[in-house]
């Protein structure tokens, strides 16, 4: 049937005298195959090598600190909302006098949850966080030994204090920098 | 029944056929989806299909979220081109908002798509070739799939689920890197096809093996309501990409390759040819990136403020982006009254998202038209009387993805 001028038969030829040779095919395929041997590798050694993300990879979550080490998360419940997996539950609470070294806003979240088994790594919370508070890494979801291992508490999403650890607070800054 | 085998209680009868269960946990079903198999020897008497093993409701979910919720649903129809269905439902969205899109996105998304459709066709023909005993093209072609993903990656941040592009556009522009990988895959791609159809398409190994191997005639393909490769392979040159353009696909040159009898050998034919194609255009719209000038060249979104989110900046020090983007990502947008269609030329054939809205935030009512379901149908016809072997073969090459089966 004809509904375009754009058809273009494929090509159904029967097979020629050397096509039907079997030895023929073999020696082709063989020959490839042989080609193959000497080029390079294809694989990395997982473990050991590493391959470089995307600057923009969707892995593991992970709560800012500001420069002085407050939490920026101020509770405000938009990642859960945007979340399609139903996977982030916080509680908030308000800021006592005298926690203005830690929280950043009158409000924080006094526990904060993903649960990184119903996590789809769509990149949503990030999109939705309106206060640079919550953003994904680029390290993968480690295997644990339990289910209740993989959800992950407020201190497993923290990144470090730049007053106590400040190389590793420049290390998670240095992943978040490039979005 | 002879003397030496076990008797039969009198009156008892005789079965003379074997029932197999192919399916739902076999390696050969590359999913969950079950056959029951009634064997005669080794031929087939009829088989019976089962779905619904992983039926996850996408359509029922639909209805209590935001549109751009929605997203991430539709990466899990069919994954291995996942971006496809996440064009094809942005495009929905912007036919119902009556949304129009700049050509730079237009040509970003057939990029993006045509990628896509390669990887789909690319697992598609190697699977075959595994199935029926060629392991060794599925791995050389594997590292490019790979490369494929690694560019979804640069764009959007992930690899097989993408969540790829946003209503009105993409999240973000393509950066250099992702623009390298493209023109390193352009490059080095048709080298790797070139090897792969040495290894296959004139093979008499594989030629003996799949010619004749469940073919369907054009009539039948049609009334069971077969769209895409496995209808071209048929003889029909039906493509929505021409017959319906969408995204700005009347403004590229490709031609539709057609089959003839509609066998396992045609589509993978068909396929392959369609490969082609599709680095065909993937060159033709780098070509005309090329052209955009000045602000133009920097367009990665429509103006779209109800839907698409403000920039990150303005949210954080401008008052009324952040009531937008408060507003967006709570999904308290009413969209507009009315019934919409919109089908693309997915890797499989047509995937149509067809959306009712009554003028709420959600969808009153989401369908998806998965063109895997409609194939399904068809495959006690594709194979009644053909050898056990054959079972495996056709659906391989139908590109049965149980994902998209079920939704």
């Amino acid at each position: 049937m004809q509904l375009t001028n754009r058809a273009k038969p494929v090509d159904r030829r029967p097979m020629n005298a050397i096509e039907r040779l079997y030895l023929w095919n073999i020696l082709k395929g063989m020959m490839i195959t042989i080609r193959h041997f000497f080029k390079k590798k294809a694989t990395i050694q997982y473990p050991e090598q590493k391959r470089p993300f995307s600057q923009v990879f969707r892995g593991l979550h992970i709560l800012n600190r500001d420069e002085e080490g407050r939490e920026r998360c101020t509770a405000c419940g938009l990642c859960a909302v945007a979340c399609p997996a139903e996977a982030i539950t916080m509680e908030a609470a308000e800021r006592e006098p005298g926690e203005e070294n830690l929280y950043r806003e009158e409000k924080y979240a006094a526990r904060y949850e993903i649960n990184m088994l119903r996590c789809i790594f769509c990149g949503y919370c990030e999109e939705a966080c309106p206060k640079d508070a919550i953003y994904l890494s680029q390290t993968f979801a480690p295997a644990n030994y339990g289910r209740s291992g993989f959800i992950y508490k407020k201190q497993d999403l923290l990144i470090p204090n730049p007053v106590e650890d400040p190389e590793g607070f420049k290390k998670a800054q240095g992943e978040i920098a490039r979005k | 029944m002879s003397e030496q085998h076990i008797k039969l209680p009198e009156g008892s009868i005789e079965k003379t056929t074997t029932t197999l269960n192919l399916g739902p946990t076999h390696p050969a079903t590359h999913g969950v989806m079950q056959n029951i198999l009634e064997l005669d020897g080794e031929r087939i008497v009829s088989t019976e299909q089962t779905i619904g093993y992983i039926h996850r409701a996408f359509e029922k979910i639909a209805e209590r979220r935001p549109l751009y919720q929605i997203t991430p649903l539709t990466d899990r129809l069919n994954y291995c081109s996942a971006p496809l269905n996440n064009m094809g439902w942005h495009l929905t969205c912007e036919k119902l908002l009556g949304v129009s899109t700049p050509k730079r996105v237009d040509y970003l998304r057939v990029i993006v798509m045509e990628l896509a459709r390669i990887s789909d066709h690319l697992i598609c023909n190697s699977i075959v070739g595994v199935d029926s005993g060629a392991y060794t093209g599925f791995l050389y072609v594997m590292q490019y799939r790979e490369l494929i993903y690694e560019i979804y990656e640069e764009i959007c941040g992930s690899r097989l689920t993408t969540n790829i592009g946003r209503i009105g556009g993409f999240e973000r522009n393509f950066n250099d890197i992702a623009f390298q990988k493209i023109e390193k895959f352009l490059d080095e791609y048709p080298r790797v096809l070139k090897e792969f159809e040495n290894l296959f398409t004139r093979n008499r190994i594989f030629m003996d093996r799949l010619i004749g191997a469940g073919p369907i005639s054009a009539e039948r393909a049609l009334n069971y309501g077969f769209t895409g490769p496995n209808l071209r392979a048929a003889g029909v040159d039906y493509d929505v990409r021409i017959s319906n353009p969408y995204s700005s696909y009347q403004d590229f040159d490709f031609s539709v390759p057609v089959g003839t009898t509609g066998d396992c050998y045609d589509r993978f034919l068909v396929r392959n040819e369609e490969m082609w194609q599709s680095l065909s255009i993937i060159r033709q719209a780098m070509q005309k990136l090329t052209e955009f000038k000045g602000a133009e060249a920097d367009v990665y979104h429509a103006d779209v403020p109800e839907y698409y989110l403000p920039k990150k900046e303005d949210v954080y020090t401008k008052m009324e982006a952040l009531i937008w983007h408060f507003k967006i990502i709570m999904g308290e947008i009413d969209m507009p009254k009315g019934e919409v269609y919109h089908s693309i030329e997915a890797a499989n054939g047509e995937l149509g998202y067809y959306m009712i809205s009554d003028g709420g935030r959600a969808p009153a009512r989401l369908h998806f038209r998965r063109p895997c379901f409609i194939y399904y149908q068809a495959y006690e016809e594709l194979t009644k009387g053909s050898m056990l072997s054959d079972a495996i073969i056709v659906m391989s090459s139908l590109n049965l993805i149980a994902g998209e089966m079920d939704a």
